[in-house]
């Protein structure tokens, strides 16, 4: 098992790279370059020549890249140019709300994703399973923004059940009430996604020879179901919750801004709003990386649940 | 896994089993007349629309639903309903320019990487796993952010986003393909590659395509308008579906109408898109095509 993670996390390495790549490449796709667009047309040649030679812009490309790709690995992605401070420590201070946002989601997600999924595909073809399948299509469709600010208005502008700024405090109750519907808005959305795969990976598995024998051997309806069947349909669902990951980080980044939620969303918009191309560099760098490590996490999980998967290959 | 179910999805003529797969499947036929519902509205906008999008009347303005606005007046005045008409035609541009590109450049990166195969296979899709690796939105974002918003800029940047999944959908069955009989045959009487890749493999893997294009075109309005909502979208005062929810937003304490319509408005192009291009996806896949 702990060379299989090890190979999976040496197998990441040219991933990333590549990926920084990207983000190197993106950034240089501003017109004229970062400088004249960070301090505007009007800036004095002094300025910037000056900003030029703090960003680096100055040297020749190759250069460039390879200074980039040394800063980036030893985790040095420079100042913000708005704040002045690291873009690192930028992120640590907002990472863990969007975090919480992110797991709370997930959390709903599963909770009522599987079993929807389940039910759905137990009876396939009646009204349960076209009930799950319209709310999923129409979870699915919904842009995370959308259906953020109908269920602000909803319930926070015209209820109000809930604040409309989503502020965390230290009182947990109040703190709760402000996760409650961010959480809620992306855990539907993730909700959406478990329905769909559980219920189509559900019903590939009812139709195995061994639920057969099962029901033969006289073994209880629920056992079949949760034991044999569900078991073995973990497995694609593991890999999709994994792989919408980056979704609904996406995700995450709109709904905060709806609800006024500091996180990487607030992040992100103000570095757009600042032309702060250090900072957005670094938050795709940081966003990316993510998606790589779940990818990995996803992928030793899925070892994990399914013996079939050897660790030695 | 994918690519092994579609690998051997094509034995019977595909615009038959579309057709059929679309006649049985009822959502489907919501889906279609949605879209077609939308696209005259965008097509005839400058005929069905009220009132001038861009037409600011301050005695009317943030003025409720009514009969003489039917969806109410925006905080300049302008009427929303026509806003959202041509807004229309903003959405359904991008959202399709975008994929045409993204279709082309990523098909086409496919089916050479597939048909070639070796070094350069590993190479472009080394690559696509590292644009899939981003979330779309953000580099949707990210581009746009870089090349500065603008409707040619946001045809590039959601095309990039979009790129990576086609070269994925159409390598397999490219690979499934090209060991075929046929292909032999055509290599022996000396056809070059590009005649191979173009006249016998593309027919060929065109359906698995178009099932992914219309589910990706879904996505590219999803993008178009979650970056008008965060301020990289076509420049104002152009009416764009996200950027009247994102104007709107401002108001949202006293007048509801400016960020619901538009909502649904997008909502309903997205859900359209999606059922029609599940009921597609069901046609083509031989795992659920049985299955009604």
């Amino acid at each position: 098992m702990t060379s299989y993670v090890v190979r999976r996390l040496l197998l990441a390495i040219p991933t990333l790279l590549a990926m920084l790549t990207v983000v190197f490449i993106l950034v240089r796709l501003v017109p004229g370059d970062a400088a004249v667009a960070m301090l505007g047309d009007r800036a004095s040649a002094e300025a910037l020549a000056a900003l030029r030679a703090q960003l680096g812009l100055d040297q020749p490309l190759p250069v460039q890249y390879l200074r980039f790709m040394s800063d980036m690995v030893t985790g040095n992605f420079g100042l913000s140019a708005v704040s002045g401070r690291a873009v690192l420590s930028e992120v640590a201070v907002v990472l863990p709300y969007t975090l919480e946002l992110t797991a709370a989601a997930m959390i709903i997600g599963i909770a009522f994703g599987i079993p929807l999924g389940i039910v759905a595909a137990i009876r396939r073809n009646k009204w349960p399973d076209y009930a799950s399948r319209l709310l999923s299509l129409v979870g699915l469709s919904f842009p995370g923004f959308v259906s953020a600010i109908l269920m602000l208005l909803a319930f926070a502008v015209w209820l109000q059940w809930f604040p409309v700024m989503s502020r965390p405090t230290a009182n947990p109750i109040d703190h709760l009430r402000s996760l409650a519907l961010p959480a809620l808005n992306l855990g539907l959305i993730m909700t959406a996604y478990i329905a769909r795969v559980t219920r189509s990976s559900m019903l590939d598995v009812m139709g195995e020879d061994f639920i057969r024998t099962a029901r033969a051997k006289g073994v209880k309806t629920r056992s079949i179901i949760i034991r044999h069947a569900l078991g073995n349909a973990l497995i694609p669902i593991v890999t999709v919750v994994g792989l919408n990951f980056g979704t609904m980080i996406g995700n995450s980044v709109l709904v905060e801004i709806v609800f006024t939620r500091p996180g990487l969303g607030k992040l992100i918009l103000g570095a757009l709003q600042s032309r702060d191309y250090t900072m957005l560099q670094g938050l795709m760098v940081v966003f990316a990386t993510f998606v790589v490590l779940v990818n990995i996490v996803t992928d030793v999980i899925y070892a994990a649940v399914d013996p079939r998967v050897s660790y030695a290959k | 896994m994918t690519d092994i179910t579609l690998a051997s999805a094509t034995p019977e003529k595909a615009p038959n089993v579309v057709f059929n797969a679309l006649r049985r499947n009822r959502l489907s036929w919501i889906g279609i007349g949605l879209l077609l519902l939308i696209v005259l509205a965008a097509a005839f906008a400058p005929m069905i629309a009220p009132y001038d999008p861009l037409k600011q009347n301050i005695l009317h303005r943030l003025s409720a639903p009514s009969a003489q606005f039917w969806l109410g007046t925006d905080s300049f005045g302008r009427d929303v309903l026509s806003r959202l008409l041509y807004g229309a035609r903003i959405s359904l541009a991008i959202g399709f320019l975008s994929v045409m590109i993204a279709m082309a450049v990523g098909s086409a990166l496919g089916i050479v990487a597939g048909y070639i195969g070796g070094l350069f296979d590993q190479i472009v899709m080394g690559f696509v796993d590292v644009m899939l690796s981003f979330p779309t939105l953000l580099l949707g974002l990210m581009v746009a952010a870089m090349l500065g918003a603008s409707f040619e800029n946001l045809i590039i940047a959601i095309a990039i986003t979009e790129t990576a999944p086609f070269a994925r959908v159409a390598r397999g069955p490219t690979i499934a393909i090209k060991r075929r009989d046929f292909i032999d045959a055509a290599k022996s009487l000396g056809f070059t590659p590009v005649r191979i890749m173009g006249v016998h493999i593309l027919p060929n893997i065109l359906s698995d395509i178009v099932v992914v294009a219309s589910l990706w075109m879904a996505s590219a309005i999803r993008t178009e308008a979650s970056l008008a909502f965060i301020g990289l979208g076509v420049a104002p005062p152009a009416a764009t579906w996200g950027g009247m929810i994102r104007e709107g937003f401002e108001n949202i304490l006293s007048a509801w109408w400016l960020v619901v319509f538009p909502s649904v408005a997008i909502l309903l192009t997205v859900l359209a898109l999606n059922l029609l291009g599940d009921a597609l996806r069901d046609a083509i896949d031989p795992k659920t095509r049985n299955e009604r």
